[in-house]
């Protein structure tokens, strides 16, 4: 059985003014371990998508599943990691690593042990009680990361988790959240406008049509590299960035 | 040759950050200087225009006379006085920030309700509260809780406002995180609208000690039998300025140590917190 089920999923907006078709008829369904990039034309309903399986946002119509359940509102089984950081500058790290756990009152000597051990595994240790102000943009979104992980999420959102990081640091952070959701044997499921970045983390790349959002294209992506910056490298990149590129722009 | 050697070394040059650091000391040093020397200098030309006649210090008064006055009344008497403003001041401002908070977090929570109440606020906002007090004292009578009221009723409103801005301009992304990870109403305002918004709050007392200041010397200028404003609206009318000025000045002073009390909140929950 999938990890996620989505089923013919609609979603329309109402605004005072108009009705808005941000999702229409879409179906995917995700399996444990997976990493799924979702790209498509901006504006498409990508972030829509991902609130509805962070259970934010109920669809017009269809189901979304975890683990076979219907998701009806927000629950410790997603974890959701946005654009910034979020981290809460008046906590130390260890206690906004520790905040998801506490909210979902979860918090007891082994799961604080499992997201402090994290903390100590991914180079933060010696932070645990900085504020998130001493912290580079890498080591923030680093910390984000295992907050998100500390409360054993079945699956993983990342929507754009790069884009508010500058360049330079893009690749390393990259290289770095991709390596801990791997050992972590995290599922993921990651909204991106880069397609490069698409195709040097993801299994399989979702390309959808531009609003209201479908699935227009799968792809299984067979570069077989340990580390999104080593399948940059791999001559196949460059082919399937074409290939990606093409389908996202026709 | 040897003792030209040893001078080169004792006057070793300043590192530039010593150079820097003594830079800003002096500067410090200087800026207290000139506000006290400023402060003798007033009283001084006071002193000084008074004594020669130049103002009629019948009117003007003068330190002098200022501190004969303060000598001449009766301590226990003058501790009274500065008692009922302090209290009416200090209680109208703790329950008209308390109160106001609560409001607050109440019309944050509900917003079907902070949209009806919005027009009512803003008049109640624009309202100089001064013109409720003949209302006041008919309904809560004549004396120091009138005067209470009167100091609540200035600080309540400014006070729901501005926690209420602070609390909605909360980033929608720290919300939205709080969210997906099933937090409920009351874990996202104790876990993040409330630790978001103590610069707010902080600041929302800075102003509140200046309006409780307004709203109980107003009062006691409209009803009192006690206090500093009694003081200085008796004073007046039996022209006795020196009596005016002498509470004046205590009302500086006790103004400045209400003040100083809330910058000391300020810097305890400025490093972690951050600041407005």
């Amino acid at each position: 059985m999938a990890l996620l089920e989505i089923e013919n999923v609609d979603l329309i907006y109402q605004t005072e003014t108009s009705e808005t078709e941000a999702v229409k008829d879409l179906n995917l369904s995700v399996d444990e371990g997976e990493f799924i990039a979702l790209v498509g034309p901006s504006g498409c309903g990508k972030t829509t998508l991902l609130s509805m399986i962070a259970g934010l946002l109920n669809p017009t119509r269809g189901e979304l599943k975890i683990d076979g359940e219907s998701i009806v509102a927000a629950s410790g089984s997603v974890g959701y990691m946005l654009q910034r950081d979020n981290l809460f500058e008046w906590r130390t790290i260890e206690s906004n690593v520790l905040l998801g756990l506490s909210v979902q009152k979860k918090l007891n000597d082994e799961s604080r042990s499992y997201a402090l051990g994290m903390l100590e595994k991914y180079g933060l240790g010696e932070f645990r009680n900085s504020f998130p102000k001493e912290l580079s943009g890498g080591m923030r979104q680093r910390a984000a990361l295992i907050r998100t992980l500390a409360f054993k999420p079945r699956l993983l959102l990342l929507d754009e988790p790069f884009s508010a990081v500058d360049f330079q640091t893009r690749m390393t952070v990259c290289d770095d959240v991709y390596s801990i959701i791997k050992s972590e044997h995290k599922t993921a499921l990651l909204v991106t406008h880069d397609i490069s970045e698409a195709v040097s983390m993801a299994d399989r790349i979702v390309v959808l049509t531009k609003r209201p959002a479908t699935v227009k294209t799968v792809f299984d992506i067979d570069i077989t590299a340990p580390t999104p910056l080593a399948r940059r490298e791999s001559p196949r990149f460059s082919e399937w960035f074409d290939r990606v590129w093409k389908e996202v722009s026709l | 040759m040897k003792t030209k050697e040893t001078t080169v070394r004792t006057a070793r040059k300043k590192t530039p950050r010593e150079v820097y650091l003594a830079k800003r000391r002096n500067r410090k040093i200087i800026v207290i200087a000139v506000q006290i020397g400023l402060l003798l200098a007033l009283f001084g030309i006071w002193e000084l225009a008074a004594a020669t006649g130049f103002i009629d210090s019948f009117i003007t008064s003068c330190p002098s006379r200022i501190i004969a006055t303060l000598s001449s009344i009766d301590a226990a008497d003058l501790f009274k006085h500065i008692g009922y403003t302090l209290l009416e001041c200090v209680v109208g401002f703790i329950v008209a920030s308390v109160l106001g908070i609560a409001i607050a977090i109440l019309l944050w929570r509900f917003t079907t309700l902070r949209k009806v109440l919005e027009p009512y606020i803003v008049v109640l906002n624009a309202l100089p509260k001064i013109a409720l007090g003949p209302i006041i004292i008919i309904w809560v009578g004549a004396g120091a809780q009138a005067i209470i009221v009167m100091t609540f009723l200035i600080c309540i409103i400014v006070t729901v406002i501005s926690v209420l801005n602070g609390f909605t301009a909360v980033d929608e992304g720290k919300i939205l995180l709080m969210q997906s990870m099933g937090a409920t109403r009351l874990q996202i305002l104790t876990k993040l609208i409330i630790p978001a918004n103590v610069p707010t709050l902080v600041n929302m007392l800075k102003i509140n000690v200046g309006l409780a200041w307004v709203g109980t010397i107003m009062g006691e200028y409209l009803v009192s039998t006690a206090g500093l404003g009694y003081l200085i609206i008796y004073g007046s009318q039996v022209f006795k300025m020196d009596l005016v000025m002498a509470s004046t000045v205590i009302l500086c002073i006790l103004a400045t140590l209400m003040y100083l009390a809330v910058a000391g909140v300020e810097k305890l929950t400025k490093k972690r917190y951050g600041a407005v």
